[in-house]
């Protein structure tokens, strides 16, 4: 039955449908997928956290992993030889990307997790179970005394640790963000 | 004298740009000098032993002239070390705007992989209204566009923060940029089909190579001009230049343009991966660093004549170069011959595209003694190319020469001179 009320509803009705064809212009092949399907994927770890996986790592639980599987290119104890140091002391002076360590330059513990994970070893990257490379950024924070050599490293703790470069920086196109 | 034919601009032998339009009648003019090379005692034409003898088979794919050999990329790392690699495009050897295919220049952080385009997938997820999976297939099946954009690794032209002069040729120094047509999907279509989260302000955008490599870009740049590029100057993305799928931020830094993209995931805050909070975060000289420097500020270089060249004799030539701005168009390029105290303004090829490559040419009458060949541009956001004393004063430079393969800083686009001796080589100069 026609009724004014009706119309109104056909006419929003079509008002919808004719917007949602100007926005389908598209074929809408997208598969949905859900996080679930995603997580082995989802390896982006942000400065406050979000993203840490479950488990811990201590330093003295690094230390073995990092002369197995990391010297090799790090040299001992990671103060450097085919690739750059992870335990360095030095202070930055003149404007050479060659002087950047973890300690002088990195902002935020985080990234550490977070590349170690997707690009370490680099001829295994990717393999390195969660505990693994907990212990492997204790290790290096521990060697680089940001953190205690008893500190354990997991989602809590990591984001804590307040790196001494990280109030150093520029956003250089605020206005592009 | 023939140069008084021509009308000089600037110093040293600059000439109105529009001789270059008048090309034949300047030489014309020449000619009717009575200057030209004298016609008695030449040889004899003959044919040639390939004008006597049926040709080679063509080739399914065809390469280049065996006689073009040396036309090639230079390689950081030919034996794939364990480390990053550059293929740096040999600028001095091409003309026009385009970059062929296989002369693009490559960086890659773990060797270039092979991906089966198969199964490939690219995910968007994270902060949408429905996360998605699309194949090289269906990503193929969307409405495609085409833009000319140049590319540039953020790195290059380092070599010029060395406080003396590198004799290095353009493509040592400026070879980490390249461009190229790339046809794709935008992106902002896909995120149409995904939602957006009003929460979400950055995506981390992830490839699918051994590093796993990862950048978070500002959603308004992904709503503004960015794609998923699937295809390079007509063909599928070569393997080093991301196959089968890129991102492309037109005039933003070359890393950013996630190759081998497989991940996309909306966020709220930048993920500070290893290569924004360190490798493309530039130490500057109070001590601060920049970050997030996303721009592919406005830059020239002369390609001909330039560092390694040498000119034969004294003569009309023709300046040639490349100018290009993250920012958008080239708005103009003036040519100096004599280090920068006078100035004349180049022709521009047309078209003149935004964030592409601008072919600039200036004809230049070499009298055969000392001169220093310099060009700057400027874009339609009225931004200049800087000189290097600006530059430095606020970028600051290095102690030493840097490793020539080095990235001792990024970003640098000051004006770049080449010195022609009285011999007519061609050296890099700091003028």
């Amino acid at each position: 039955m026609f009724t004014p009320k009706r119309a109104i509803l056909a006419a929003s009705l079509l008002l919808a449908s004719t917007a949602g064809v100007s926005r389908a212009e598209t074929p809408h092949l997208g598969k949905p997928i859900d996080e679930a399907a995603i997580a082995n994927w989802d390896i982006s770890i942000l400065p406050d956290g979000t993203g840490l996986p479950k488990g811990s790592g201590t330093p003295a639980q690094g230390a073995p992993i990092f002369a197995e599987k990391c010297a090799a290119c790090h040299g001992d104890n990671g103060k450097g030889g085919a690739a750059a140091a992870l335990v360095d002391d030095r202070q930055i002076n003149g404007i050479s990307a060659s002087q950047k360590t973890i300690k002088n330059f990195w902002p935020y513990a985080t990234t550490i997790f977070d590349f170690v994970r997707r690009a370490m070893p680099f001829q295994m990257p990717h393999s390195l179970t969660d505990d693994e490379v907990y212990a492997l950024t204790a290790y290096i924070l521990a060697e680089n005394k940001l953190i205690g050599a008893n500190d354990a490293m997991n989602a809590e703790t990591l984001p804590k640790v307040k790196m001494p470069n990280r109030d150093n920086f520029i956003i250089r196109f605020p206005d592009r963000i | 004298m023939r140069g008084q034919a021509l009308e000089a601009v600037a110093g040293n032998g600059l000439i109105d740009r529009r001789a270059l339009l008048g090309r034949g009648m300047v030489f014309a003019g020449a000619m009717s000098a009575g200057v030209g090379p004298a016609a008695a005692g030449a040889e004899p034409l003959a044919d040639d032993p390939w004008s006597l003898e049926i040709g080679d088979p063509m080739s399914p794919y065809q390469v280049p002239s065996k006689f073009e050999a040396k036309v090639k990329r230079t390689l950081s790392n030919p034996n794939n070390e364990p480390r990053n690699s550059h293929a740096r495009t040999p600028h001095h050897l091409l003309e026009g705007t385009t970059t062929p295919n296989g002369l693009h220049f490559t960086i890659n952080h773990g060797g270039v992989p092979n991906i089966d385009p198969d199964k490939h997938r690219l995910v968007i997820h994270g902060l949408v209204k429905q996360p998605l999976e699309f194949t090289l297939e269906t990503l193929s099946r969307y409405p495609l566009t085409s833009r000319v954009s140049f590319l540039e690794c953020g790195g290059n032209s380092a070599p010029l923060f060395s406080p003396e002069p590198m004799q290095e040729t353009v493509q040592a120094i400026h070879g980490l940029v390249s461009c190229a047509e790339w046809t794709g999907v935008k992106l902002s279509t896909l995120l149409e089909e995904t939602g957006i989260d009003p929460k979400a302000k950055w995506l981390i955008a992830e490839g699918a190579d051994s590093p796993h490599l990862s950048r978070s870009v500002p959603v308004k740049k992904a709503l503004d001009d960015a794609m998923i590029a699937l295809y390079q100057n007509g063909e599928r993305l070569m393997p080093g230049n991301g196959y089968p799928m890129r991102l492309l931020l037109p005039g933003y830094e070359g890393n950013m343009n996630v190759k081998f993209l497989r991940r996309i995931k909306l966020v709220e805050q930048p993920q500070l991966s290893m290569y924004e909070a360190r490798t493309y975060s530039q130490i500057l000289p109070n001590g601060k660093a920049y970050r997030f420097y996303f721009l592919q500020e406005v830059k020239s270089f002369i390609t001909y004549p330039s560092h390694g060249m040498a000119l034969k004799g004294p003569g009309l030539y023709e300046i040639s170069g490349l100018a290009y701005s993250g920012t958008g168009r080239i708005e103009k390029v003036m040519v100096s011959a004599d280090g920068g105290q006078s100035w004349a303004q180049a022709a521009l090829q047309e078209p003149v595209l935004s964030k592409a490559f601008t072919r600039f040419r200036m004809p230049w009458r070499w009298d055969g003694g000392p001169a220093t060949l310099q060009s700057r541009a400027w874009d339609e956001g009225g931004n200049v190319q800087p000189t290097r004393t600006e530059f430095v004063a606020a970028r600051g430079e290095l102690t030493k020469p840097p490793p020539i393969l080095g990235f001792p800083n990024q970003h640098y686009n000051s004006i770049t001179s080449w010195g022609v001796g009285s011999g007519g080589e061609v050296k890099h100069v700091y003028a």
